[in-house]
């Protein structure tokens, strides 16, 4: 059995990361931007575990950093929600656009 | 089992509190008056636990590490914000939510405690989280402003982005070297490109957090419309802790590298002095103004980092102490005079020497130090700084910072201009100054002239920084 090389894995990664990147600064609503921001995370864990089972298959550190990063991240994903809800609120919209009450 | 609690002494205490508070809050429903004489008590019992039994070693299989140096950086911290909590007073005194305020202000400490205790990638990435998740939920505490709730939402956004390209930078890192310790990455760590492309988006994240220029657009919106207790914080709390770990990280983690970082951090540097500075001028907010300047003040900090020396490492901590003082008078002044007529442009602050001798006198004296002017503490800070910079020849980059000195004049000064000189027919009213706030500002005002004036602290500190 032929296993994916390690290159294609880092693509794919590297791809996402770049990928959120984009979506993180063109998209104007407030959930996409998170949801860009957790692809962003997301392409870590990937590094993460691929690193981990092609070359140092011996110690875990790899899975376990992707492990507290998926924690982190939803409590991340939590305030900042609560904060959009606020947002929310006092602005009556979710786009970036419309939070503008300070400038330059 | 007793070096655990001993090694890790400072971040129980604060858990301890963190956790009496927490109880409070579910058995108890004291005034807001109790509270704060209680969480100012519980605050100096911190700050004073940092002096004794001092020791040194490392626990958790070398991911916390405890030297002479982190205690005291966590003691400056720990009076950082004992400071800001007796400025807070007349904030606080009214608000509705008082001990989640605390609880989330010492949920940050202890990440910043964690940060800089960390030996490993992890602890350090945790710490960091700890750190700024929730900054961003007490930058939304004035629950009812717009202006609030919109610099909470750019800073959890600019934030979470941030750590996602410093996490990027520590996979690759983990990708090339194998490990996540501190000490085994060093040996590993090459010339090879994919390392120093790591090395780049480490330094994005770490330059997003101390706000340095390309990275700095965060800053001034949020300080604006942060409460003022969170800008004092962020401005100065944060900020230093990180700072503190950006020079640990770089002169041990990173020195295979000098060569490489050297030229980044004259570029960033160099910007990061002139853009703070040509934007501090337009300010008319008291608070934009202060995050600019604190830009500048960190463009000068960097300028003392490239140094790479034992010098650099002791001017640093040096200035993060000279720092806290002089700006947290700065801001406690503003806090005060916000909080009670809700007033924030300079302009306002016309004619303050009339009505308000003693805080005009403290306001001026901060900002004496924030500029530089010789007998405050700012000037040896400053002078150190850029001395440990000249240590590597580029007189260059001296030159740079020595004009943007000048600059900075212009604008610290129009402020005393402003106070002492401009004619107003309604200046501010005659404030009152309660019992903490005014302690505050006797130990910043202090801090100030003592901290220049003893050479005894700048002594110590060298005497704690290891040789690099």
């Amino acid at each position: 059995m032929s296993s994916i090389p390690l290159t294609h894995i880092l693509f794919l990664s590297t791809a996402l990361f770049f990928i959120g990147m984009y979506g993180l600064f063109t998209r104007r609503n407030l959930i996409s931007m998170l949801m860009s921001i957790e692809l962003i995370l997301n392409s870590v864990n990937i590094n993460f575990v691929a690193f981990n089972k092609y070359l140092y298959a011996d110690k875990l550190d790899g899975i376990f950093f992707a492990i507290f990063i998926i924690a982190i991240a939803a409590a991340e994903a939590a305030v900042a929600i609560a904060i959009i809800i606020n947002l929310y609120r006092s602005h009556r919209s979710i786009d970036v656009e419309d939070a503008t009450e300070m400038r330059y | 089992m007793i070096d655990f609690f001993i090694l890790m002494k400072q971040e129980l205490v604060i858990m301890i509190i963190i956790f009496a508070l927490l109880i409070i809050k579910i058995i108890s429903d004291r005034s807001n008056e109790w509270i704060l004489n209680m969480v100012n008590f519980l605050l100096l019992i911190n700050f004073a636990a940092g002096f004794f039994f001092g020791k040194e070693g490392m626990l958790f299989n070398d991911m916390f590490r405890t030297t002479p140096l982190t205690v005291l950086e966590k003691n400056i911290l720990s009076l950082g914000i004992l400071i800001i909590s007796l400025q807070s007073y007349s904030w606080l005194k009214n608000h509705k939510h008082v001990l989640e305020f605390y609880i989330l202000l010492l949920s940050t400490l202890l990440g910043m405690f964690f940060m800089i205790s960390s030996g490993n990638l992890l602890m350090f990435y945790l710490g960091l989280e700890l750190s700024t998740i929730p900054l961003a939920a007490a930058a939304n505490f004035d629950l009812q402003k717009k202006k609030s709730s919109e610099a909470a939402m750019k800073l959890i956004i600019s934030s979470a982005f941030s750590s996602g390209l410093l996490l990027f930078g520590i996979s690759l890192i983990y990708g090339t070297t194998g490990t996540l310790t501190f000490t085994d990455i060093t040996p590993h760590i090459t010339n090879n490109p994919l390392q120093i492309f790591a090395f780049i988006l480490l330094l994005a994240g770490f330059a997003f957090k101390i706000s340095v220029v390309p990275f700095h657009l965060w800053t001034a919106d949020v300080y604006e419309g942060a409460p003022v207790a969170v800008t004092s914080y962020l401005s100065v709390i944060s900020k230093g802790a990180v700072l503190f770990v950006f020079v640990s990280v770089l002169y041990t983690v990173f020195k295979p590298l000098s060569h490489s970082w050297y030229n980044m951090l004259f570029l960033l540097s160099a910007l990061t002095i002139l853009i703070g500075n040509l934007f501090a001028i337009r300010q008319n907010n008291i608070k934009r103004f202060l995050a600019f300047s604190s830009i500048a003040q960190v463009g000068f900090i960097l300028v003392g980092i490239t140094g790479s020396s034992q010098l650099a490492e002791t001017s640093v901590v040096y200035f993060v102490l000279i720092y806290i003082f002089s700006n947290l008078a700065a801001f406690g002044v503003v806090s005060l005079v916000s909080a009670v007529t809700g007033k924030e442009n300079i302009s306002d602050y016309k004619n303050f020497y009339k009505t308000n001798p003693a805080l005009s006198w403290v306001l001026t004296i901060a900002l004496f130090s924030l500029a530089g002017v010789p007998p405050t503490a700012g000037f040896f800070g400053k002078f150190f700084l850029l001395m440990s910079g000249a240590g590597k020849g580029n007189y260059i980059l001296i030159t740079i910072a020595a004009l943007n000195m000048i600059i900075s004049f212009y604008y610290y000064l129009r402020i005393v201009k402003a106070i002492f000189m401009d004619a107003n027919e309604h200046p501010i009213e005659k404030l009152f100054i309660p019992t903490y706030p005014k302690m505050a500002m006797y130990i910043c005002v202090g801090g100030i002239v003592f901290t220049g004036l003893l050479s005894y602290v700048y002594e110590f500190i060298q005497s704690l920084v290891p040789g690099v």
